[in-house]
């Protein structure tokens, strides 16, 4: 009996004890359930949020290269300033340190507090803070605070060619302009200090500290003048004022290599400030995306980034190409009734009166349309297409700098005569201010097409390990006889012809005016431009003035050529005195 | 009967050891020195200038003096200890009532007495106690446990010093194993399951409910940080629900954990480098072990200590069964409640499955007094498994 009971009591412990036993299975089994969801699904998140946790990496910035003129002047400099950071372990009163920061810095209480509070390694709170501010905050002594040296480019001439030199971003990656196009070079390596903490923030010394040492970037030196863009600027800004026009543009190049030595574009901005409009725009109160779209535009370079029509500075162009193709001499005999016929239109002189009898030089110094219609239709379309291709005009210059725009042109099929007339003398189509330039270069530089460029070569900040660039030169353009023939050509127009405003007493001079109206026709504004270059045979310097949308007199050699002769009264001297083309090797004047 | 009677009076007759699960807990005991040293070290460190094993050496020592006291014990009949059941229970309570005047704090809980230079855990000496006192007490109830007289009375039994372990030391998850030890011994010494069932389903509906209160309390805004809604626990809850949201407060050591867990991935960072242990998760080698285990050792490792663990009730499940008594059986129950629930809570506690409560991981967190009565009890397991005849198997 005892022995039954004892026996029946041990079934159900048994059993019992064995549900126990798959309770416990189950209940481990949910687990390890859980364990795989977490280790598995959710590993790399979390692993994420540990790294975040456990690494402080900081980087050291590299020195961002200088940007140097031709005569070695400092153009884009590094300013030192500091970023702030805490370390969530190593600060002992988060109150004051709220405090702290948020009074030196401006930021609000909320934005710091989190920052603060957040358990991470490192948190940022503030970058490109001045460095008086920096060591403000030093000065406090907290625990937990970290102020790194950090740079920040700094133009000292402010806003002297913004528009080619461009500024930089927050994290001093180039945004604009030769900051862009020379990042390479400029921004150099930045160092990294990646350390691994334990949780009071000290380094793990067993975990080991990986080190890169920063390589500073190189310092680029332009063919830009300092002086030469100074006077160049100051004389758009006269004419920008007492013109009334909405932006003039400069360019000084070097005709027989591209240097380029001068981009204008009024108005300028202060690159110190590249985010500041000027002050009317500043005060209206514009949404981001309208803001941003004026800012795009305060920061646009027209000499590169625009087209426009070239009206009859592109008369240069016609003329090179029938001379080469020997469909016109100088000496050819033409007659101007004040229009020309083309089909069924109508195409006016300038001069309603006409021009009467004139030969090719003279109806270059008239600018007489009717003439270089009748040119251009002697060469045909194929002959004329074939000159624009060969002369570099249907590609891009290839300019160092950013978002250069192409040539809009008519394709070959859709050219008409009435549209081979228009082009003939710089209408109905559109090309950029550099473009021009450097295809008139290579007219009068013996008829090689050079590349336009800034950058001149880059070295280390201590001058060693220089680098130069090499740009490609396109040679045979035009024969050197027809280039002989051009100079002539365009000399006789600024000594005897509508470019004698332009004209300076002991020095040879070459050039060619225009008047286009602005698209579209009809709006009764108009773009006065002159290019002329100097010496007139053997041209060392060419400058090219466009003055858009001036009121009252819109002549180009009534309001551009005067700004050419400005320019080159004073900057021929200082050529001359600065010896510029021969720095090197000779001090016989060229000039 | 007589039989029986006879093979207990001469144990050398038919003499078994388990051998698997003297191997299991010899393994977990290395594995948690390992562990122990892997946690402790760096934080050991700076902490005793320089010496990185204090720690460990602190937890070898107990562990050597808590193989001997196994192996003493091991070799004692264990109805020797059937006269001390009631002398261990009032033990208990006394020892938790000295916490008041005497008790050492640390990490804000008063839990520890010092006696002759060593700091004894109450709560680990209850824990035993208790399983000694209900095993002799439910075997002089006999049947009149299936009454509801005698099922409540074995339920009320625990209530005192489990209300003691959670107000007096603030240690709620050890009330709770005192709680689940009597329950799973009543469990099984009661051929009943429906009781069991209704006990097991309003313990669940009272949680879900105290749960839901805390969570519309907070939603209310009453006491912000949990100060003022259910004090203590009600922030515990909360941060259990969303650890993110209290990443510096209570939700702090759980995320940490959670950190630790799934940065451990599939198959670990290796033994030894772990990072969460860099003073990330404050005191590594005590409660939150399995998480450091999980982030060297990766879900594998994790698996196969949880098998270690599963194996060992097993062994235990085994030992119980067949026990020549029921005094014996009750007392591996016992024993297999106790490391069960607190490996359960544990681990779950670890992977953020129920609300933080401080429980150590048997065997392998820290702890001298843990090691040392874990050990005892193991002896006494060792020592029913003594008794069993290998032709009973």
């Amino acid at each position: 009996m005892m022995r039954e009971t004892e026996h029946s009591h041990k079934t159900f412990h048994r059993k019992k004890t064995v549900t126990v036993l798959f309770i416990c299975l189950f209940l481990f089994t949910v687990l390890i359930g859980r364990l795989v969801y977490l280790m598995v699904f959710q590993s790399a998140y979390y692993m994420e949020k540990a790294k975040e946790l456990h690494e402080r990496e900081r980087s050291i910035k590299a020195a961002r290269g200088r940007i140097l003129d031709a005569n070695g002047e400092i153009l884009a400099d590094n300013r030192t300033v500091c970023t702030i950071s805490v370390i969530h372990n190593q600060i002992e009163d988060a109150e004051q340190v709220i405090a702290v920061l948020s009074k030196e810095l401006g930021l609000s209480e909320d934005y710091v507090r989190k920052r603060v509070e957040k358990y991470s390694a490192i948190e940022k709170i503030k970058s490109n803070v001045d460095k008086s501010v920096g060591d403000t905050i030093r000065a406090y002594e907290l625990a937990g605070v970290k102020v790194d040296e950090d740079y920040k480019r700094y133009y000292p001439y402010d806003s002297l060619a913004s528009k080619v030199l461009g500024f930089t971003g927050g994290d001093n990656q180039g945004i604009i302009g030769l900051e862009v196009i020379y990042e390479e070079y400029l921004q150099g390596e930045a160092g990294m200090i990646l350390t691994v903490t334990d949780a009071k923030g000290v380094e793990v010394p067993e975990a080991g500290e990986e080190r890169i040492e920063p390589v500073n970037g190189k310092d680029l030196y332009i063919s830009l003048d300092v002086n030469i863009q100074s006077y160049a600027t100051q004389l758009a800004m006269q004419t920008l004022e007492t013109k009334q026009a909405q932006s003039v543009s400069i360019i000084v190049m070097n005709p027989q290599n591209g240097e380029i030595m001068a981009m204008v574009n009024v108005p300028e901005f202060d690159l110190n400030h590249p985010y500041t409009l000027p002050e009317d725009l500043e005060e209206a109160d514009l949404d981001a995306e309208k803001r941003q779209e004026l800012l795009n535009a305060m920061w646009r370079n027209g000499c590169i980034n625009d087209t426009y029509e070239p009206g009859s500075t592109f008369k240069t162009v016609t003329a090179a190409a029938a001379l080469e193709e020997g469909v016109v001499t100088v000496n050819d005999n033409f007659s101007c009734p004040g229009y020309v016929m083309v089909e069924d239109r109508r195409i006016r002189c300038h001069k309603i009166a006409g021009h009467g009898a004139e030969n090719f030089v003279q109806a270059t110094m008239n600018s007489c349309n009717p003439v270089f219609v009748t040119v251009g239709l002697r060469l045909g379309v194929d002959n004329y297409y074939k000159y624009f291709q060969q002369f570099g005009l249907l590609d891009r210059t290839g300019i160092d700098l950013p978002g250069e725009a192409g040539t809009i042109m008519h394709k070959k099929e859709n050219i008409g005569l009435v549209e081979l007339a228009t082009i003939s003398f710089g209408q109905s189509f559109q090309i950029t201010p550099i473009q021009l330039a450097v295809t008139v270069s290579s007219f009068i530089n013996g008829g090689k097409r050079v590349t336009p460029h800034f950058g001149v070569r880059v070295a280390n900040s201590d001058g060693s390990g220089s680098q130069s660039f090499n740009y490609p030169v396109r040679k045979n353009v035009v024969s050197a006889e027809t280039s002989e023939t051009m100079k002539y050509l365009l000399e006789q127009v600024v000594e005897n012809g509508g470019g004698k405003n332009a004209y300076i007493e002991g020095y040879r001079i070459g050039g060619k005016t225009a008047t286009s109206q602005t698209l579209p026709r009809g709006s009764g504004e108009y773009i006065a431009s002159f290019i002329g270059f100097s010496p007139a045979d053997d041209p060392e310097i060419l400058a090219l003035c466009i003055i858009n949308r001036p009121q009252g007199t819109y002549y180009g050699g009534q309001i551009a050529a005067p700004v050419v002769r400005q320019l080159f009264e004073n900057i021929l001297p200082y050529l001359e005195k600065m010896d510029y083309n021969n720095r090197s090797d000779s001090n016989v004047s060229r000039f | 009967m007589a039989e029986r009677g006879l093979s207990r009076r001469k144990p050398n007759i038919a003499n078994y050891m388990d051998y698997t699960l003297l191997f299991i807990v010899i393994f977990l005991l290395g594995f948690g020195l390992v562990m122990v040293y892997s946690t402790s070290s760096y934080s050991a460190n700076l902490q005793f200038d320089g010496d990185a094993a204090w720690y460990f050496r602190k937890q070898l020592w107990a562990t050597a003096v808590g193989i001997v006291a196994m192996m003493v014990v091991a070799n004692i009949p264990y109805h020797f200890w059937e006269q001390f059941a009631m002398l261990g229970y009032i033990v208990s309570v006394i020892l938790i009532l000295l916490i008041i005047p005497f008790g050492t704090e640390s990490h804000g809980a008063k839990r520890w007495l010092n006696i002759a230079g060593i700091s004894v855990q109450p709560a680990e000496i209850a824990k035993l106690g208790m399983i000694l006192f209900l095993a002799s007490m439910i075997c002089t109830m006999g049947k009149s446990i299936r009454q509801k007289k005698g099922f409540f009375t074995v339920l009320i039994v625990p209530v005192p010093i489990a209300i003691m372990l959670w107000r007096i030391t603030s240690n709620l998850s050890s009330a709770i194993i005192v709680m689940g030890i009597a329950v799973l011994m009543l469990f099984v010494s009661c051929p009943d399951y429906k009781r069991f069932v209704i006990l097991g389903i309003v313990t669940i509906v009272a949680a879900a409910l105290i749960v839901l209160v805390i969570v519309k309390m907070a939603e209310a805004g009453v006491g912000e940080d949990g100060g003022s809604v259910g004090g203590f626990r009600g922030a515990r809850i909360l941060a259990w629900l969303d650890p993110e949201a209290y990443a510096i407060g209570k939700g702090f050591q759980t995320l940490q954990g959670l950190y630790a867990i799934g940065s451990g991935g599939i198959l670990g960072k290796g033994l030894g480098n772990s990072k969460q242990k860099l003073g990330f998760i404050p005191e590594a080698q005590n409660d939150m072990i399995f998480s450091i285990i999980c982030e060297e050792l990766g879900l594998f490792g994790a698996i196969a200590i949880i098998l270690m663990f599963i194996m060992l009730i097993w062994r235990f499940m085994i030992i119980a069964n067949n026990a020549p008594d029921l005094f014996g059986a009750l007392l591996v129950v016992g024993v297999l409640g106790h490391i069960a629930i607190q490996v359960i809570l544990n681990i779950a506690v670890v992977t953020n499955t129920i609300p933080n409560t401080g429980i150590s991981l048997p065997f392998i967190s820290y702890g001298g007094t843990s090691v040392l009565f874990l050990l005892i009890e193991i002896g006494l397991v060792l020592s029913v498994a003594r008794g069993i005849r290998l032709k009973d198997l």
